[in-house]
């Protein structure tokens, strides 16, 4: 560790994963849900499962960028952070909130909890990943602003990077989205409109910088090549990102009230997406064939590689299969979706956080040339394990989609959606293996953090 | 192909492809919010309507059910649910949805089982009339048929 002030990234690091914990657990209760109707019922209802799972996930993502904001900034920047005391702060605020809204979300019923937290005098809740209290959006909104100013202040007073500028672009861009989460029209089509100008532009734009930046540092690090050529890629994928993603906000203005032109629009700008996650791999590839040090750290390069690869398959793969208008006809809104939202979320965002962490953990917990061996040796079972099992899981539910597309949507005589679900079981049965084996390999990548340093000999 | 790209190369492509693609989308979402009035009736959100959208959202329904496709999927596609339940009749699918809501949770053991909202009469014909209003929106004849 170059500069103290990079500690601060450590409890944000530990939060994230305990966090990941608690989603696949709820992942897990609403899989058995989906199959046992009376599970947890009328205690849980599977809505409040589902705000709970998809809550912890982005709240988990948004501590994974911090803490790994908090402890590239200071090396990229060349000083210590503006001010180590905001951030620990903000750490606090932002875990109080979180548990804070996850309670609620449990504890009572949702419509009490509107009611209680005045929803009524801005409303912006119940809509899909926007579940939280009104007041709770403000909180964020200052979290994130107090952490920006933070990044912000460092990156001026210090040295400039290439990754610190598309950082921090995409964190401006991250805050400025986030806006539109206050904006819920009565007409539900500007509603639907405005809701994706969050979602997508998150996870397609605005974040994909950040993923970008985050895994150039970390090749940087691992491979010893100078920045120059690093930069170039770096350049390179966000452009392909902004080129494709923007108006391919469009893939999902095609059935929900929006003009016809997006249907073509949309298909042929989304079409292109997948091609910064192909850049993705070349990079990292590249990279490491090109490597001038060998890093002792050898799951930091692995992760990085398989962020690269994982995020293809699931943002570039499995979006490209629905993309296209005539095809998103039939998929749209089935257990396809679910699919694809699975993978691409694990593979571009838990992995580039799993891969942060897998290289900065170490440093600071004081081992500048990594785990030992056998720490390393079960975080490589880990890492296996959770990409086999979120594999399995998002094929299991590409099954599950082929089958209620063609059953429930194609022919002459369609069966109705209960009915259509039933004859899935045995599909979702797989899909719990599955999961199971990623909350294993999780467990088994904790296990991977108490394993002792051997002694030198 | 990589190779001969140079950094000040990448970065041009970056800025200009960047912005390029930044005026078009606003561009075109300005268009797109000057035609979705029409496309979705806007004069027809009677205050029933908007109340509808209200009770819809602090009640979670996507929580577990499609509208339009965009939701949760445990449940059935609701944006079209009043053409397979009411078969587009205002007044018999509003008899259909108070008996619906009042029914559950239903009792057959196992099955998937949507909560008792407690809702009053006024609150469902107000849902009611969200959900007629919204199956009328000019959605490119989605969905594919009346299952959802
Ligand atoms: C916890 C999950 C859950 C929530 C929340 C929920 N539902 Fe449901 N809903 C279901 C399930 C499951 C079914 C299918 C029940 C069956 O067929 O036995 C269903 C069926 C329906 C149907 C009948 C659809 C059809 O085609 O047969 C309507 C109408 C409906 N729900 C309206 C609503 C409204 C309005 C709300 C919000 C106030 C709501 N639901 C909230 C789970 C839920
Ligand atoms: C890491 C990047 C990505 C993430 C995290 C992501 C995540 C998601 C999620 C969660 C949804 C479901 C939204 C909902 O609940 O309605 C979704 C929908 C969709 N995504 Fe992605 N996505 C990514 C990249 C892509 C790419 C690159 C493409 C296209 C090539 C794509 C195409 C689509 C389409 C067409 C839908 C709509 C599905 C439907 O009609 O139901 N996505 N995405
Ligand atoms: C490993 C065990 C997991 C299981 C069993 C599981 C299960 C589920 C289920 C049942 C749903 C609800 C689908 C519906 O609406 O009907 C869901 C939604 C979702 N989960 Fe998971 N999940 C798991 C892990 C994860 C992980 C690790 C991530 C993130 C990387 C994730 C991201 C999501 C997202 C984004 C949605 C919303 C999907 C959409 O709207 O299209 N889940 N999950
Ligand atoms: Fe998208």
């Amino acid at each position: 560790m170059k500069y103290s002030s990079q500690a601060v990234a450590k409890p944000y690091f530990i939060f994230a994963l305990a966090l990941l914990a608690g989603e696949i657990l709820f992942g897990l209760l609403m899989a058995t849900q989906y199959l046992f109707g009376d599970f947890l019922f009328p205690l849980i209802p599977f809505n409040v499962l589902r705000m709970v799972h998809t809550n912890l996930l982005i709240v988990l993502i948004l501590f994974g960028f911090m803490g790994a904001t908090y402890y590239l900034i200071p090396e990229e920047s060349e000083r210590e952070l503006w001010s180590p005391w905001l951030a620990k702060v903000t750490f606090w605020v932002f875990a109080v909130a979180g548990v804070v809204t996850i309670l609620g979300y449990l504890l009572v019923p949702y419509a009490t909890l509107a009611e209680i937290t005045f929803n009524t005098l801005l409303p912006t809740m119940g809509r899909e990943f926007l579940e939280q209290p009104t007041i709770i959006k403000i909180g964020i909104v200052f979290v994130v602003l107090s952490y920006i100013l933070n990044v912000t202040m460092t990156v001026i007073k210090g040295r400039k990077t290439v990754i610190t500028t598309v950082l921090l672009t995409g964190l401006f861009g991250l805050a400025f989205f986030f806006l539109f989460a206050f904006y819920l029209p009565e007409n539900l089509v500007m509603d639907k409109l405005f809701w994706w100008f969050v979602v997508h532009l998150w996870v397609e734009a605005t974040w994909e910088l950040i993923l970008g930046a985050l895994l150039a540092f970390v090749l940087i690090k691992v491979s010893g090549i100078d920045r120059e050529h690093i930069d170039k890629w770096l350049y390179l994928i966000i452009a392909m990102t902004l080129v494709s993603g923007l108006v391919g906000t469009g893939h999902h203005f095609y059935f929900m009230g929006a003009p016809e032109y997006w249907l073509w629009l949309g298909s042929i700008s989304s079409a292109v997406e997948p091609l910064p996650f192909f850049l993705m791999i070349l990079f990292a590839y590249t990279v490491t064939k090109q490597r001038k040090i060998q890093y002792d750290n050898k799951m930091a390069l692995t992760w990085a590689k398989g962020t690269a690869v994982m995020g293809f398959l699931g943002a570039g793969v499995w979006g490209f299969m629905h993309t296209l208008a005539p095809v998103n006809f039939y998929t749209h809104g089935t257990q396809l979706t679910a699919a694809h939202g699975h993978l691409s979320f694990y593979g571009a965002y838990i992995m580039i956080i799993f891969t942060i962490i897998s290289y900065a953990m170490p440093i600071l917990r004081g081992r500048p040339k990594g785990n030992c061996a056998k720490a390393q040796k079960v975080e490589l079972s880990a890492f296996w394990l959770m990409n086999i099992g979120m594999m399995g899981l998002t094929l299991a539910l590409t099954v599950a989609g082929v089958m209620q597309i063609i059953q429930q949507r194609t022919g002459v005589n369609p069966l109705g959606f209960m009915e259509v679900q039933a004859t899935i079981a045995p599909v979702y049965y797989t899909r719990i293996a599955f999961g199971l084996m990623v909350f294993i390999g999780l467990i088994t990548y904790f296990t991977s953090f108490f394993i002792k340093e051997e002694k030198a000999k | 192909m990589i190779e001969r790209i140079t950094k000040s190369m990448a970065k041009n492509i970056y800025l200009g492809g960047g912005l390029f693609a930044l005026l078009i989308f606003t561009g075109l979402t300005f268009d797109t919010v000057q035609q979705i009035p029409k496309r979705s009736n806007d004069d027809k959100i009677t205050p029933s309507v908007a109340a509808g959208k209200n009770l819809w959202e602090v009640n979670n329904c996507v929580g577990c059910h499609t509208i339009l496709g965009e939701g949760a999927y445990y449940a059935p596609e609701l944006g079209n649910v009043f053409q397979r339940r009411g078969g587009s009749d205002e007044a018999g699918f509003k008899e259909y949805m108070k008996g619906w809501m009042a029914a559950q949770p239903m009792s057959e053991p196992n099955r998937r089982k949507m909560p008792q909202f407690n809702l009053s009469d006024k609150e469902v014909d107000s849902i009611s009339d969200f959900l007629i209003w919204t199956s009328k929106v000019n959605a490119n004849q989605w969905p594919p048929n009346i299952e959802g």
